[in-house]
């Protein structure tokens, strides 16, 4: 094996002011031709610096204060900027994240390849190879899709065409920053599969960067785990995953969702909330153009029994969010029942629908977006009771109970939402909607937008409240680690119908429809089983 | 509120703005002291140039003070600059909001009215309800706001369209808030930058279509304006330049400060478009 990359020492700064004075610390790494490193870590762990140091694409905010990169035996760091533009490209390549924005919109798609090319003086071959290129990445009729716009592929194929662009000079270097992370399951292990299979035939070195252990159980031949800009472990990827040694990677392993069905209790059936027959449509053009219908939601029935918790599973655009918003109104579907304890929810007028919104509570995906910025975080959870009638002083002291429930501070109450992280304001949506003490709570994506031991808290939060609460919960996840974990039974949706409706461990165990099949051998690391870990290392 | 005063400062025209139009307030709140009596009476013979016969600013064919009337003017002005644009802003605000929460058939309604305004020439329009309803104070204020919410309309909508899909909406409609405290509580908050800008700028342009309107000799009679200065000074402007270009500065200078103070007030509301700003200089 030759050594392709080294990295050695490497410390950037950060900018004053920051909370950390460095990005990236005093960090030693290596990569031979051949072979696939994974740089593991949660968000601000300084992985993505990493990368574009190596690059030479850092802002110049970031400098560079220690440290030698050498590839290919040559020191990059103190180069020109025309001397490493002439490498990238040509010899190291990356893929960056966000398929959707990565590509140029008013570029067709095989010109943008070309042009690659062009730059490093192989433009007389391009309109020859860009077929084959695409052909590579396993595009369907490469001739057709490189005469189209990017806005007519979707996210997957948008991410092939990203890596055929930077395979198309065949660089030994192939640097990937979190490329599957804005991509459903499927596609994700589609790409997965073809970056494992391009890298072994053209032999080049990766270095993929990820925060997700089922990822790194799927591809990676080592590992570095990352924290605070700093590499706290390194080594063997079978040895990282089933031995940790460091406390902080055992931390990070041990809040993987294991993914196996617990066993549970049967659930007596009580109907809480039944839906039946529920047609939503959306309708596109119009006046001039041709109308387009999207049927978002039909032959979506299901019935929610007392204390169970059903997981709505599924991928982006099957509807999952839709029907839970169909039971809060806000979405209002044109057909069908929606049943809670019998009484129609549909046809209530807005006052009508008051009493039931006491009783059903939702909480959002994004914590960021959730929380009104300008509103205190006490008043926040206050608001909704306040509301309804109760007393302020009532109120006062259920937010703070509450508080004490999610694991908060007191204090918070004076506080806006944006002096809390992610994984505080999830909580903090949690008490608002728990406030009004529900018999019904509806949570979208609740940890999706989470690290991975922030996710894990929440779960665990979740799980114990709904416990101590005896609430019903109707859980929408597109991860299916995370609704085996949390789930009584799991309802598959695809294309707005629910295609497969059973008791986790039977969807997990002996799936019946083809599509959820599909679906969980798309769980990166499916053969990876996180081991149990003491909570003392 | 820090923050807000360090942003605002890092825009050197916006502090400059600032102070002039700080300057022009007093001037306007202490002109009964500086020129007691009515800016209507003579002081001094007529076509006295600035500086001579104890006249800071000259005198006009009827031998009244310049500097009185500029003193005097700059209430009406800043009054009626003040007054309909807070007319405007209840008329577009209350209207867009009202489009832009609703959607639907409330929107379209709304919007083609709004669009309907913004077909005609607002000055026209303005010359027209004027001259229609006689020229009082009254009646200026009231075509100026008139003419001048349907962009306010236009830009509330817009956020209002864009914050109601948020999360923290959609959990005060799941909360069972009624839909006048979401919108006043809740969206109306978060879409205030905007219309603080917008508004300054507001400010601006009605001061100068008030001194448009008196120097078409459509300003109110009774109240000394700007405007009505330079439409006075306007025949004889070869023999007594300084009857027109005194209130002229006047007028650039207070709209040049509003539109400093706008600019300002953008820079410290959008904090992350002035790094953006900073960073490509």
């Amino acid at each position: 094996m030759t050594r392709l990359l080294t990295v050695e020492n490497l410390t950037v700064a950060l900018p004053a002011g920051a909370d950390r004075p460095h990005a990236v610390e005093d960090l030693s790494l290596h990569l031979d031709a051949g072979e696939i490193l994974c740089v593991v870590g949660e968000s601000g762990s300084g992985k993505s610096i990493t990368a574009n140091t190596v690059m030479g694409l850092l802002p110049k905010g970031l400098p560079v204060t220690a440290g030698r990169i050498t590839f290919e035996g040559e020191e990059i760091l103190g180069l020109s900027a025309e001397a490493l533009r002439s490498r990238r490209g040509r010899r190291m390549a990356m893929v960056f994240q966000e398929p959707m924005t990565a590509l140029n919109p008013l570029m067709k798609v095989g010109d943008q390849i070309a042009e690659a090319l062009q730059v490093h003086g192989q433009g007389h071959a391009a309109r020859a190879r860009v077929p084959e290129l695409l052909a590579a990445v396993n595009l369907p009729d490469p001739a057709a899709i490189a005469r189209m716009h990017p806005f007519r592929l979707s996210g997957g194929q948008r991410q092939r065409v990203m890596i055929a662009m930077a395979l198309a000079l065949e660089p030994a270097l192939l640097i990937a920053d979190e490329p599957t992370t804005a991509l459903d399951v499927t596609t994700q292990m589609q790409i997965l599969r073809l970056i494992r299979e391009i890298q072994s035939r053209k032999g080049m070195g990766v270095m993929f960067i990820t925060h997700d252990f089922g990822v790194v159980a799927e591809i990676a031949d080592r590992v570095a785990v990352m924290q605070h800009g700093r590499i706290v472990e390194q080594g063997p990827a079978s040895e990282i995953l089933n031995a940790p040694r460091h406390p902080y990677t055992r931390a990070l392993i041990a809040a993987v969702p294991h993914g196996a069905a617990a066993a549970r209790a049967a659930i007596r059936p009580a109907p809480v909330l039944e839906m039946k027959g529920v047609q939503k449509t959306y309708q596109r053009g119009g006046w001039f153009g041709a109308r387009a219908t999207v049927r978002a939601i039909h032959d979506a029935d299901f019935t929610l029994n007392k204390g169970e918790t059903l997981g709505l599973v599924g991928e982006s655009g099957s509807g999952k969010s839709t029907l839970a918003r169909c039971v809060v109104r806000l979405v209002e579907p044109e057909q069908g029942e929606i049943l809670f304890h019998g009484t129609d929810l549909r046809p209530l007028s807005r006052q009508g629908w008051l009493p039931y919104r006491r009783r059903i509570q939702m909480v959002f995906q994004d914590p960021y977006a959730s929380l009104n910025p300008r509103r205190k975080v006490g008043e926040a959870i206050m608001e909704g009771p306040i509301t309804h009638g109760v007393p302020r002083a009532e109120a006062l002291a259920r937010a703070r109970e509450l508080l004490r429930l999610v694991r908060l501070d007191e204090s918070a109450l004076e506080r806006y939402p944006h002096e809390f992280s992610g994984g505080q304001r999830q909580r903090i949506g949690l008490a608002r909607a728990l406030a009004m003490q529900p018999e019904l709570l509806i949570a979208d994506e609740p940890v999706s937008a989470l690290d991975v031991s922030v996710q894990a808290q929440v779960l665990e939060l979740l799980a114990e409240i709904r416990q101590r609460l005896g609430l019903t919960m109707l859980f929408i996840t597109h991860d299916l680690r995370v609704a085996a974990q949390i789930c009584d039974r799991i309802a598959v949706m695809r294309r707005g119908a629910i295609v497969e409706l059973g008791a986790t461990d039977q969807v997990f165990g002996a799936p019946k429809h083809e599509y959820t099949r599909a679906l969980l051998d798309s769980i990166p690391g499916r053969e990876w089983t996180p081991p149990e870990l003491s909570e003392s290392a | 509120m820090k923050e807000f005063w360090r942003n605002f400062a890092r825009n050197r025209g916006a502090v400059v703005g600032l102070a002039i139009l700080l300057g022009v307030l007093a001037l306007a709140l202490l002109a009964p002291l500086l020129y007691p009596g009515s800016p209507w009476d003579m002081a001094g013979m007529p076509f006295a140039p600035p500086g001579e016969m104890g006249m800071l600013l000259g005198t006009d064919s009827l031998g009244r003070d310049v500097a009185a009337g500029i003193a005097h003017g700059a209430r009406v002005s800043l009054l009626v600059g003040a007054v309909s644009t807070v007319v405007a802003l209840v008329i577009g605000v209350s209207l867009g909001a009202f489009a832009g929460y609703l959607g639907g058939w409330a929107d379209d309604v709304v919007m083609r009215f709004t669009e309907f305004f913004q077909t005609i020439p607002s000055f026209v329009l303005a010359i027209l309800l004027v001259a229609i309803f006689t020229p009082t104070i009254g009646s200026i204020v009231f075509a100026i706001a008139v003419v001048s919410w349907p962009p306010v309309a236009r830009v509330v909508r817009a956020e209002f369209l864009s914050l109601r899909s948020r999360e923290f909406v959609q959990a005060s409609e799941v909360l069972g808030k009624s839909r006048l405290s979401i919108v006043f509580g809740d969206i109306l908050p978060n879409a205030l930058s905007p219309i603080v800008v917008l508004a300054s700028l507001m400010v601006a342009s009605a001061i100068l279509l008030e001194s448009a309107l008196s120097f078409l000799g459509l300003g109110d009679p009774n109240m000394m304006s700007w405007g009505f200065l330079i439409g006075s000074g306007r025949s004889v402007i070869r023999i007594a330049w300084w009857m027109s270009v005194f209130p002229g500065i006047a007028i650039f200078l207070t709209v040049l400060s509003l539109n400093l103070v706008g600019e300002g007030l953008s820079d410290a509301l959008n904090p992350r478009l002035t790094r953006n700003r900073g960073g490509k200089a």
